[in-house]
């Protein structure tokens, strides 16, 4: 079988966890919008919206969701277009490693405030 | 051969501005440079959001930021790409679903895609100015 040294596993999993993580997100988009809609205006009504557990919980799962879905949807826009392997293993590096890095402000971000 | 020659006299038509794609195919497209545009306005949202929650402080900052004009033009781009790949994307949801698979119905849901977005920025935009 001729693989591509950088694409992915082209398989059923990225296929179905891009349309799980999305429903994820359309769920928590809908929440919120709702919250934000009913919260009071300034900071308190803002970091209300944000400070049940529930909320955090909700808040961590999305932005996870978010970081996966967006790599699954890049990596996709590389294989499209960036042809020469090189350039396509440094993008994918450098994107996956962006990711990791906001995964680890995401987790500091929801639980500190 | 016929075949080859056929084959050989196919005309190239590559004249980008004359190709005119059904609504659908632009949906597609746009699904794709909206999901880019938000992914590279990460790095800013998540900053955002963490200064934001962080104190009263941080949250006059990010409305400060939010404020600037040239923010604002950003920040509606940005609610459109994300009304835009939200609505499309609960399209492809249902087409995974074999809802709306025929020609028709395929071309309204994407004029329906379209309009919805356009609608959601177009609030969002009045609200911002």
């Amino acid at each position: 079988m001729n693989r591509i040294v950088t694409g992915a596993h082209y398989g059923l999993k990225d296929w179905l966890l891009q349309r799980l993580t999305a429903t994820v997100m359309l769920v928590f988009t809908l929440v919120a919008v709702v919250r934000i809609a009913g919260a009071e205006p300034g900071y308190a009504g803002w970091a209300g919206v944000f400070a049940p557990d529930w909320m955090r919980a909700a808040l961590f799962v999305f932005l996870l969701s978010v970081l996966y879905h967006a790599w699954i949807g890049v990596r996709d826009i590389y294989m499209d277009y960036i042809q020469p392997v090189g350039i396509r293993l440094t993008l994918h590096t450098l994107t996956v490693l962006a990711l990791i890095a906001y995964a680890g402000w995401v987790i500091e971000l929801v639980w500190s405030h | 051969m016929t075949t080859t020659t056929v084959a050989r006299k196919r005309p190239k038509h590559l004249d980008l501005p004359k190709i005119s794609l059904p609504l659908p195919a632009k949906v597609s497209i746009l699904h794709r440079v909206s999901g880019a545009l938000l992914f590279l306005a990460l790095p800013v949202l998540i900053y955002q959001l963490d200064q934001s929650l962080d104190s009263d402080a941080g949250y006059a900052a990010a409305a400060a930021f939010f404020g600037l004009p040239l923010v604002k033009l950003a920040v509606l781009l940005l609610v459109w790409s994300y009304s835009h790949h939200f609505c499309a994307g609960i399209r492809y949801l249902l087409l995974d679903l074999h809802i709306g698979l025929d020609r028709v119905p395929a071309r309204q849901s994407a004029a329906v895609v379209f309009a919805v977005s356009l609608l959601l920025t177009a609030i969002v935009g009045v609200k911002l100015w």
